[in-house]
């Protein structure tokens, strides 16, 4: 059979540049006589260097998104970085993959030869549907975007997370039912066994990402209970589904068997994706949250990276890169901050005894504690010099976030030196606290990360607790017994003055565990719902 | 490209994303993570290769779909996240 070109990948390239030429001038056109091996030669499109290279750019755009975060000043220029950078990519991208065919690409593809129109008809309905998908999504997001209150935002990125999973899937599952149009297809016609590998891969991350986070989205919307739910033999049952991925996986790649049973294994192993997506959150706890959500960051960054290879994509795979590094260094920091292991979180069931934990708690109440009034600490508050506040989750939950910059501001009109801060674990997710501050107008350089205040409290007047409990835990400390022990926490009992703001004494942190500072000689609590007693020490304050 | 560039560029950006994401300030970690859910979106470009093959219906809506689920993602992403930023501000100095 005679051929236009010497070599099979010269004739790739060139023909994609000829379609980049007929796309770019539709001019370009007349009768030409192809006598060509069927070569997919329409397939290869990023092998066309210019493309290769926006897509690159696109790449160096989302590291800079990334980089623009190591400050709030630079931040907002970084998330225009990436904005950019995905208009490069999706443009790109559109541009190269414009809907349409050439009939003779078409004479090409079904191995005949013969007379053919080489001009490229754009499908101008196809390009419609494109953009109308886009449109309802970007109608979609923005309005979320636009309407998402602040403490929610750890729903809102479980949710998202939920649908990069769902795409990845979808793509995944496109590229097995048309592995031609994703240029994946071997010299016999059939997925080369890489492919295989990092298109199921794709596909199975992507499911794992999709079903764990709409059981993470659940738990932290409260529409499912926030409790772990232990399935007996749970481990047995995972790590079974996992091998099994993993075995059929292989046997996918290895052994291209003809016929609806390939695809059967296809399907298979996103099936057990799915389950095994769910199962792996549904035993953590609603305190392993933060957590939770990193991990699943991480895999929907691990997913896109997979579908990266396959389409040999060099934006997707370093966002994919940057993505999963990001989720995975934010979960370490989590378990660090909570000085839990990875696995042990993963393993799931913390909090699982909440009930014997806060029995046992109801016991310690007993000890005698000191309780003040909103004018108590107003008093003390104005004649500190130094004040550093500590919110927790409880604050938020309060909505008392307004409340207390109000009362921050009235201090420091006063002359009283006011800091806040923030444990890595005092919201829903990894600097949670910090946007909720921020939202109620806190300057950001007032607000601390734990090892850069901790070494403050001995020089303050009062340490302010409102909402928070085991951050502050010097069990955490001492007691090696305590399920807390070794985490990070507030050296607040060396401050000279400890106002504690909790709605009583009988619940206890998610960590079930009593806390000493309840009962040190220099702790007044506040005993109220957090906003109303900050609200009530704005008044007395005034 | 051919397997060990694609892999090459693949290990080089993790290490990247490694230095990257460590050299974030803590204060913003949520945002990070809302704009990582937006980058992740690139995921788009499979599902737009997908929407403009018209070899098979299945795999268009497929591809269609994830265009969808992808854009939610990309504008409801980046939004968010600005409008997280905007709320992030230095001392007023009186």
């Amino acid at each position: 059979m005679g051929s236009l070109f010497s070599n099979h990948s010269t004739q790739a390239l060139a023909g994609v540049q000829l379609r980049q030429l007929r796309f770019w001038i539709p001019a370009f056109a007349g009768m030409t006589v192809l006598t060509a091996t069927p070569a997919h030669a329409a397939t290869g499109e990023a092998v066309n260097p210019w493309v290769a290279l926006a897509y690159l750019v696109a790449g160096v755009f989302f590291i800079l998104a990334l980089r623009g975060l190591s400050s709030p000043a630079t931040s907002r220029t970084g998330n225009r970085y990436g904005m950019i950078g995905m208009a490069i990519a999706v443009v790109t991208t559109l541009a190269t993959h414009f809907p349409g065919s050439n009939p003779c690409d078409e004479l090409v593809a079904s191995g005949g030869t013969g007379l053919c129109t080489d001009v490229f008809m754009p499908d101008w309905a196809s390009f419609a549907e494109i953009v109308v998908a886009i449109a309802i999504g970007a109608v979609i997001g923005l309005t979320i975007a636009r309407r998402i209150a602040m403490t929610s935002m750890p729903e809102l990125v479980a949710a998202f997370h939920s649908l990069v999973g769902l795409a990845a899937v979808l793509v995944a599952a496109a590229a097995f039912l048309n592995p031609g149009a994703f240029g994946i297809l071997d010299a016999a016609g059939s997925i080369a066994p890489v492919s295989r590998v990092e298109m199921i891969l794709g596909a199975a991350i992507g499911a794992i990402t999709f079903s764990g986070s709409v059981i993470a989205f659940a738990k932290l919307s409260g529409r499912m209970s926030g409790s772990p739910i232990l399935l007996p033999a749970r481990h047995i049952i995972n790590l079974g589904t996992l091998a099994a991925i993993i075995v059929l996986t292989a046997i996918y790649a290895m052994q291209p068997i003809a016929g609806p049973a390939e695809g059967m294994l296809f399907w298979i192993v996103l099936a057990l994706a799915f389950v095994i997506g769910f199962l792996l959150i549904i035993p953590i706890g609603g305190a392993d949250m933060p957590v939770v959500v990193s991990m699943l960051n991480s895999y929907s960054g691990w997913a896109a990276a997979a579908m990266g290879f396959t389409l040999g994509n060099s934006a997707m795979i370093i966002t994919g890169a940057l993505v999963g590094s990001s989720g995975a260094i934010l979960s370490y920091i989590m378990c660090r901050a909570m000085n839990r292991s990875f696995i042990s979180v993963i393993a799931g069931g913390f909090g699982a005894d909440d009930s014997a934990a806060s029995g046992a708690a109801d016991g310690g109440e007993q000890r005698p504690y000191k309780q003040g009034s909103a004018d108590d600490a107003a008093f003390m508050l104005e004649q500190a010099e130094k004040v550093i506040i500590i919110p927790g989750y409880g604050m938020a939950v309060a909505q008392a976030q307004h409340a207390l910059r109000e009362m921050g501001d009235i201090l420091k009109e006063k002359g009283v030196e006011v800091k806040y801060a923030i444990h890595p674990v005092a919201g829903r997710m990894p600097g949670h606290m910090n946007v909720l501050l921020a939202e109620a107008n806190v300057p950001y350089d007032e607000v601390f990360e734990l090892e850069d205040i901790n070494s403050e409290f001995a020089q303050a007047d009062v340490a302010f607790i409102i909402g928070a409990n085991d951050v502050v835990n010097p069990a955490a400390k001492t007691d090696k017994s305590s399920p807390i022990y070794g985490m990070p926490v507030f050296d607040v009992d060396k401050a000279k003055q400890v106002f504690f703001i909790k709605r009583s004494m009988g619940g206890v942190g998610y960590s079930g565990v009593d806390n000493d500072v309840f009962y040190m000689d220099q702790t007044m609590m506040l005993l109220s719902d957090a906003k109303k007693m900050v609200e009530e020490i704005v008044k007395a304050l005034d | 490209m051919d397997f060990i560039s694609i892999l090459s560029i693949f290990v080089l950006a993790c290490f990247v994303g490694y230095y990257v994401v460590w050299s974030v300030t803590p204060a913003l970690h949520t945002p990070l993570m809302a704009v990582t859910n937006a980058i992740s979106s690139v995921i788009i470009v499979g599902a737009l290769i997908a929407a403009a093959e018209a070899g098979s219906p299945a795999a268009k809506w497929l591809g269609l779909l994830g265009v969808v689920l992808a854009s939610v993602n990309i504008f409801g992403g980046f939004a968010v996240t600005e409008r997280m930023l905007a709320m992030y501000k230095k001392k007023e100095k009186k």
